[in-house]
């Protein structure tokens, strides 16, 4: 295949991919890697590489609508950022070197369980228990607005969530992808943080996360620039356009067809790294 | 929180994440269009050539390091403009934290400042070059 031929379908891959990321919220990053490297037998590492920028972009591009609505905690995504970017930089230290095998058994087991997660039916995190004494510590607990004004929300188990930070940052440098659904596990179900602000301050910590190991990445020889400009390009033009055309779309049936693919690459990625493939 | 009584331009957690958000950006779209214009002139120079990256083999020294990728970029080698684009999405996180060190400072919250501060020596460390 020559470079011509290569980048433009790259190109269209990776934008399908963002924009089934935007609309079912699991972000691009997740298929970027599978896709690159079962349908275009790309090296596991350049996939990685390619992957990881193309999740800073996403990231950054959609925060400033994020923001506008008034959900992240700022407070909240700088203390856990912490955990996140120490955990990227084991990560990306354990990627350069694990066996490529070793990765792909890995990716593909976080896929299942992404998608898993995805799937997951979101009861409303409810406040319970005394208050933590480290969120009112670090000043966490906050306000987010509703259509009865703004509600109060208090943030506990600081300590578990903190390290469960730690080991999604890990997951983001190890494989490349941003790992907000583990992020919002975090903060939803172990934090307790209504799930709106988890989500949206998911999405603000995911690109610090990553910026913690691309540049490990890129000095490492990992971030090939003919792969990584289509894969970035795409994965931004995708979710550019799929945030527009959210508002209006139902998005049930697409997630369940995207969860269904995730789990399909998985299966794949574990396979091709037991045998060898990879 | 300060939503409703903020008549003076004090530096609130609302204003600085607006102000963040807008950074970001811009930020994405500046390194979008640099990506854009060096894959132009990589395709034009290299679009005949066939690609192979089934294998791993570290890319070469003028697309890794800070340095060399400026230098080849502003000799007009496409791959290395590629690299710079790259450079300034990596980079716009890491400005967002460097800016959340300041507006911490300005709202004086000092305990945030600290906390900022490990955030961004993280990323440099990890960005000029400290685990391998």
């Amino acid at each position: 295949m020559t470079t011509l031929v290569f980048v433009p379908l790259v190109l269209a891959g990776s934008l399908v991919a963002g924009l089934l990321g935007a609309l079912t919220g699991l972000g691009g990053g997740v298929v970027i890697v599978p896709l690159l490297v079962v349908a275009f037998h790309v090296n596991i590492r350049y996939a990685i590489g390619a992957s990881l920028i193309s999740v800073i972009a996403t990231s950054s591009g959609a925060a400033a609508a994020y923001v506008r609505e008034g959900f992240s905690n700022i407070r909240i995504a700088m203390f856990l950022e912490i955990a996140t970017t120490a955990g990227a930089l084991a990560g990306a230290f354990l990627a350069a070197r694990l066996a490529a095998g070793i990765i792909a058994i890995v990716f593909g087991a976080v896929l299942i369980i992404s998608s898993a997660l995805s799937m997951r039916r979101r009861p409303a995190a409810k406040s319970d228990g005394p208050p933590d004494r480290w969120a009112i510590r670090l000043r966490l607990n906050s306000t987010y607005p509703t259509a009865h004004g703004p509600e109060h929300y208090e943030v506990h188990h600081i300590p578990a969530g903190f390290g469960m930070m730690f080991g999604a940052g890990m997951l983001s440098g190890l494989l490349g992808i941003g790992s907000g659904a583990f992020k919002v596990l975090a903060m939803d179900q172990v934090m307790r943080i209504p799930f709106k602000v988890s989500t949206t301050t998911s999405n603000f910590m995911i690109g610090v996360t990553a910026a913690a190991s691309a540049g490990i990445y890129l000095r490492r020889g990992f971030v090939a620039p003919g792969l990584a400009m289509p894969v970035v390009l795409g994965v931004l033009l995708g979710s550019v356009i799929g945030t527009r055309i959210l508002i209006r779309a139902k998005t049930t049936w697409l997630r369940i067809l995207f969860a269904l693919v995730i789990v399909a690459l998985g299966i794949e990625m574990i396979y091709g790294g037991m045998t060898g493939k990879f | 929180m300060a939503q409703s009584n903020a008549p003076r331009s004090r530096w609130n957690d609302e204003r600085v994440e607006r102000i963040m958000g807008t950074l970001l950006q811009t930020g994405v779209i500046i390194s979008g269009l640099v990506v854009l214009a060096g894959g132009v002139l990589y395709l034009v120079r290299y679009g005949p050539v066939p690609v192979n990256y089934e294998n791993f083999v570290p890319e070469r020294a003028t697309v890794r390091s800070i340095r060399a990728i400026v230098n080849n970029a502003l000799h007009g080698d496409g791959r290395a403009i590629i690299q710079c684009g790259l450079l300034l999405l990596i980079a716009t996180p890491v400005a967002r934290v460097f800016f959340s060190i300041i507006a911490f400072a300005l709202e004086g919250d000092r305990l945030y400042v600290v906390l900022t501060l490990i955030v961004f020596t993280i990323l440099l460390f990890s960005l000029l070059g400290g685990a391998g």
